[in-house]
């Protein structure tokens, strides 16, 4: 179980200091979670202080009731913390075999590493020994990134926009992944998207906006609100279209 | 040949006891073995120090080992081997120099390597220098290689100089002839106040000859790199060199790739990129469950390896 209290963060930015995160305390059980809101909302930079990439001003996390907040980045991930990046980095040199040996821990089998990129839908044989490097394309990227993760199998997984930069079909392939992520992989599973469909497969949701914790309980009683209060949310706009 | 020489000699040539086929097996400025086979032979030269190595036209599918190594502290030397490869072969030499220096005296190894490749032969040429032992005496090692190609020859050239060389300076001259073909694949990493300078040129002459250069590299701590690669297209040709190298401490690394086109049908291109470790890739592996360290000696040998 990871418990966040009391969170905040600011940094600055050309206008001064901004807050980012305001007085963030939930807490999140086993299970799928699904954080979304509007783009500055603050969901990324929450992902990250879960993940010890940046620290908080204020406030401590929780692991297991377990006190995380002075741990590094490393501490964290060997405590079972796994991070997806939205933009996974490249490597010149660290092939697709490598990595996922890296993130497993151990150096694996070339049919175990083959069997975390069928789940992401990649055919193995084609990518095990390719380089990370910009030969691959973005969507390529993302889902051997979301393969580190699998290999890893920690008690918390954090996926980062999983959906951006991947085509449509991918997409599709991307819902089986994580729906089938959701039946096998234990632990808590924190996806931050926009996507409906993902925050369907969800079994709690939260909503960040303006860096405060807005709505957070079961998709069925948070998700009708929220695509309710998105339909209308430029009436403006919406009539023009309409009109 | 004592431990530490059987040592150097796996390092260097990956050889474990005797290898099959051809080698020559050089200690201290001397003939320390030799075998040839019935397609390779292997002779001493009478007026310099080095070794001919004539490959009858036609040899396919043999290796051989050329390796040469210094344990002897204050040793210094200049070595001319000639490699004179015949029509229609397909031929693996594996070349390299280990240095053991405890002493005070400076060990040094140049090495004017020289190949003639004949018509429609493909060469696979590995060549590791390697340096070790803690004495206050310097390891050096300058390798001049010159490669004839001839028409149709292909020839790929792997050199590593990964630990332990004070001060190199690598000098590749090639002449390419129609259809033939020159890859280079160099790997260098430097460190503490060690110097390594690397001058690659190519001569595109012939017609449909091509060319790729590339040099990946790491400077640690106070070291110095230098890197220079010239490209002349003298025909229709094509040539591509590229030079990648990771900073780290107070390194330097200076790279000048330079092509020039003599041809209207010559298509040649060069990139250089330099910089440090992105952090964004040791916190990637950070979440992995590596300390920062070991984040980066991962990404420092993928990129070498």
């Amino acid at each position: 179980m990871l418990e966040l209290k009391n969170i905040s963060y600011s940094a600055e930015n050309e206008d001064g200091v901004k807050e980012i995160l305001k007085d963030i305390s939930l807490q999140i059980d086993d299970g799928f979670v699904a954080i979304t809101g509007p783009n500055g909302g603050g969901k990324s930079t929450l992902a990250k202080i879960i993940a010890g990439i940046i620290k908080p001003d204020t406030g401590s996390i929780l692991l297991d009731g377990e006190d995380i907040t002075n741990l590094t980045i490393t501490e964290r991930a060997k405590k079972g913390i796994s991070f997806a990046f939205q933009q996974p980095v490249r490597f010149k040199g660290i092939t697709v075999h490598d990595l996922i040996s890296l993130a497993a821990g151990k150096k694996i089998s070339i049919s175990d590493a083959c069997e975390y990129l069928s789940m992401v839908g990649l055919c193995a044989r084609d990518y095990i020994n390719r380089e990370v490097n910009a030969s691959l394309s973005g969507g390529e990227l993302k889902r051997i990134e979301i393969a580190t993760v699998l290999a890893r199998g920690t008690k918390v997984s954090l996926f980062d926009e999983p959906e951006a930069g991947i085509d449509l079909w991918s997409f599709n392939s991307l819902i089986r992944v994580f729906e089938r992520m959701h039946a096998t992989l234990g632990g808590s599973i924190i996806i931050i998207s926009h996507q409906e469909r993902i925050l369907n497969i969800a079994d709690k949701v939260i909503v960040l906006a303006g860096g405060r914790l807005k709505a957070y309980g079961p998709k069925d009683e948070i998700l009708p609100d929220l695509l309710d209060v998105s339909m209308s949310a430029c009436k403006v706009l919406t009539d023009k279209m309409e009109g | 040949m004592n431990n530490t020489e059987r040592e150097l000699l796996k390092i260097i040539a990956d050889m474990d006891g005797t290898p099959d086929g051809a080698y020559n097996i050089r200690a201290n400025g001397g003939l320390a073995d030799r075998k040839v086979t019935p397609n390779i032979d292997i002779k001493s030269k009478t007026d310099v120090q080095g070794i001919e190595i004539t490959v009858k036209s036609g040899t396919v599918g043999e290796t051989m080992h050329i390796p040469v190594i210094i344990s002897e502290s204050g040793h210094s030397e200049t070595v001319y081997n000639d490699f004179i490869v015949g029509d229609n072969c397909d031929v693996v030499i594996m070349a390299g120099c280990g240095i053991h220096n405890c002493g005070d005296g400076e060990a040094r190894h140049d090495g004017v390597h020289s190949f003639f490749i004949g018509k429609n032969s493909k060469v696979k040429y590995i060549e590791r220098h390697y340096g070790e032992g803690d004495g206050k005496g310097g390891k050096v090692m300058n390798p001049t290689t010159v490669v004839h190609l001839a028409d149709g020859a292909y020839m790929e050239m792997e050199t590593t100089q990964i630990k332990g060389i004070d001060s190199t300076n690598r000098i590749t001259n090639a002449t390419l002839a129609d259809d033939a073909t020159l890859i280079i694949r160099e790997k260098l990493m430097t460190h503490g106040e060690q110097i390594a300078t690397t001058d690659f040129t190519v001569d595109l002459n012939g017609v449909n000859s091509s060319t790729n250069v590339v040099s990946r590299s790491v400077a640690k701590d106070n070291s110095r790199q230098e890197f220079k690669s010239r490209i002349n297209g003298n025909n229709l040709c094509s040539g591509h060199t590229e030079c990648d190298a990771i900073i780290m401490d107070n390194a330097k690394v200076l790279a000048i790739p330079e092509i020039t086109a003599n041809h209207i049908d010559a298509s040649l291109i060069h990139e250089a990129a330099i910089g440090k470790i992105a952090g964004e890739q040791l916190i990637k592996l950070m979440t992995l469950g590596l300390t920062e360290a070991e984040a980066e000696e991962e990404i420092v040998n993928g990129f070498l390896k």
